[in-house]
């Protein structure tokens, strides 16, 4: 693949040595055409949205409705309404916790969520079940990493009216079967809220083939600028919902005595958005399609292959996280030697990856780990940088044996 | 300073040495105080146990827990230099040490205070890995100080 160059920073030096950037899961490089598209936006055509009566507000709000509507293509909704644009995928959880949990769940409801969350998928769940009542139950995994389909299935009871689960997780590259699990879920009543950070920069989602009733995503972990994400959410759901935040741009009317707010998507969208990140997001869109998910998946599937082979190889190192079905993701820890000493030896010789819990507490917990390091690949990395990441760990074996 | 230097001045061989055979490791059933030393960003987690005699000298002093070479190495070595130093000269030893880790530059006495605790100044290279040379040593802090 030749992608390499589109990404300015991938030319990059640390610590005198060629930059391997292997934190993807944490956040992606930019191309050049984000970067590019968000300057020529600040340097010739930045104005506000929705209020301006002049001509470069009237483009600036056009611009971003187009990206609303890239949006929609890009998951597949039916329309660019479900689209709500969020600082990232952490606020886009809390929105649908607090407008949707908040108003419709009821003292003894339980809410189902698995081992593998994120803390952002798992926090704001637990403080809605405080405040209200709820019950939270956790479906487990097993020691690969996997979740228990039928365990997840037994948790599903006349009460359980919520579902939140992780498409892809942070900490161990599982897929999880998000398909069947929506099904389940709706038989028993429950809507589902879909975590995609992890899974939008790896797999093309369609949110109506999935019927999830929410889906959520960041926009710097699919190569976009940071402080911009994505909720999409079923629009009986939105129209139900209640308001996020409430201020400007999302009401209709407002007098002293009362307010009438706003259609989604502008119901959840109060205050001047993220204009200049919606702007680079929708060069992110335009990007990954043109690469296409065909190439990326055959690219990372590759190294994801070549890497898993290649670690395996190194004594005293286990991989976390074998599941059947993984993105392009690799948790490992090393014998005796804790992750953070495996992370700095690395940064020494240009290698970025990430060494910690991957708010991920729970899943540490699981395997009995204080915490991992984690190489996470994109489309752009290399067979060379596997090979770099190897000969680094061998470096790091020798220092501490 | 190239790379490998950096990196040989901060993993050194004494450091090594004490992240392997950790001294005074376990924990104190007749503990006088105690301290719970976590980095949450990285996931050090130490147990600091100090026996204390009513003249304030330090009998016995041990930890357990885990984390990197660094934080263990630096709890372990703290264990060893103060058994048998008294509380106040344990708080006066650790202010010095958490200072010369953290302060912008350093003078001689700097680093005389702190004596063969010296080797960890190779971790300044590294602020992110300042805290877990100072770990234990703030823990330490907060067991004789009571807070
Ligand atoms: C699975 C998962 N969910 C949620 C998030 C939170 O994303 P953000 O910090 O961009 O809001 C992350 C990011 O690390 C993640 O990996």
């Amino acid at each position: 693949m030749r992608v390499r160059e589109d990404f300015p920073m991938l030319e990059s030096r640390m610590n005198g040595k060629h930059l391997v950037y292997l934190d993807n899961a944490a956040t992606t490089q930019k191309p050049a055409a984000v970067i590019d598209r968000m300057t020529q936006f600040m340097r010739h055509e930045y104005a506000t949205i929705h209020r301006g009566v002049y001509t470069f507000s009237q483009l600036s709000t056009r611009e971003c409705d187009l990206v609303r509507e890239r949006c929609r293509r890009f998951v597949n909704a039916e329309r660019a309404s479900e689209i709500i644009f969020t600082r990232g995928a952490t606020e886009a959880i809390n929105l649908v916790a607090a407008s949707f949990g908040r108003k419709f769940l009821k003292k003894g409801d339980e809410i189902i969520i698995s081992e593998m969350e994120h803390h952002s998928n798992l926090v704001p769940w637990q403080a809605l079940c405080e405040e209200k009542g709820l019950l939270l139950k956790v479906a487990p995994i097993n020691d690969k990493g996997e979740l228990l389909l039928d365990e997840f299935e037994k948790l599903l009871a006349a009460r359980t009216y919520f579902v939140a689960i992780t498409h892809v997780s942070n900490a161990l590259g599982t897929i999880n079967p998000i398909r069947e699990i929506i099904k389940m879920s709706h038989h028993a009543g429950a809507a589902v809220l879909v975590d995609g950070a992890q899974a939008a920069p790896h797999l093309k989602v369609d949110v109506r083939d999935l019927d999830c009733d929410f889906y959520c995503f960041s926009g710097h972990k699919i190569y976009g600028p940071t402080g911009v994400g994505v909720l999409y959410g079923k629009a009986r759901h939105l129209e139900a919902m209640d308001p996020y935040q409430y201020g400007g741009d999302m009401i209709e009317s407002v007098d002293f005595k009362k307010t009438t707010f706003a259609k989604p998507p502008a119901k959840f969208e109060a205050g001047t958005p993220a204009i200049v990140e919606i702007i680079g997001l929708g060069a992110a869109f335009d990007y990954l399609q043109k690469i296409g998910w065909e190439a990326i998946h055959a690219h990372e599937n590759e190294l994801l292959d070549y890497a898993t082979q290649a670690l395996s190889q190194i004594p005293g190192l286990a991989i976390i996280g074998t599941a059947q079905e993984k993105a392009s993701l690799i948790s490992f820890v090393l014998d005796g030697i804790h992750p953070h000493d495996i992370g700095t030896v690395l940064d020494q010789e240009g290698i970025a990856i990430r060494a910690g819990h991957h708010c991920t507490q729970p899943v540490m917990k699981h395997f009995k780990v204080p915490a991992t390091a984690r190489a996470s690949f994109a489309f752009y990395n290399t067979r060379e940088e596997v090979d770099a990441l190897v000969k680094a760990i061998h470096k790091v074996l020798e220092i501490f044996r | 300073m190239t790379q490998e230097v950096k990196l040989d001045e901060l993993y050194q061989e004494v450091i090594l040495d004490h992240n392997r055979r950790p001294r005074n490791f376990g924990k104190l059933d007749d503990a006088t105080h105690y301290a719970h030393g976590h980095n949450p960003l990285c996931g050090d987690d130490y147990h600091l146990y100090l026996k204390i005699d009513e003249n304030g000298k330090i009998q016995k002093i041990t930890f357990e827990g885990s984390g990197c070479a660094i934080s263990k190495s630096s709890a372990s070595m703290m264990t060893t230099f103060l058994e048998g130093k008294n509380g106040d000269e344990a708080e006066k030893l650790g202010s010095h040490f958490i200072g010369f880790m953290t302060k912008d530059t350093l003078s001689k006495e700097d680093r005389e205070a702190v004596g063969r605790l010296k080797l960890f100044e190779g971790v300044r290279h590294f602020p992110v890995r300042v805290k877990c040379a100072t770990l234990a040593w703030q823990a330490l802090l907060n067991a004789v100080t009571g807070k």
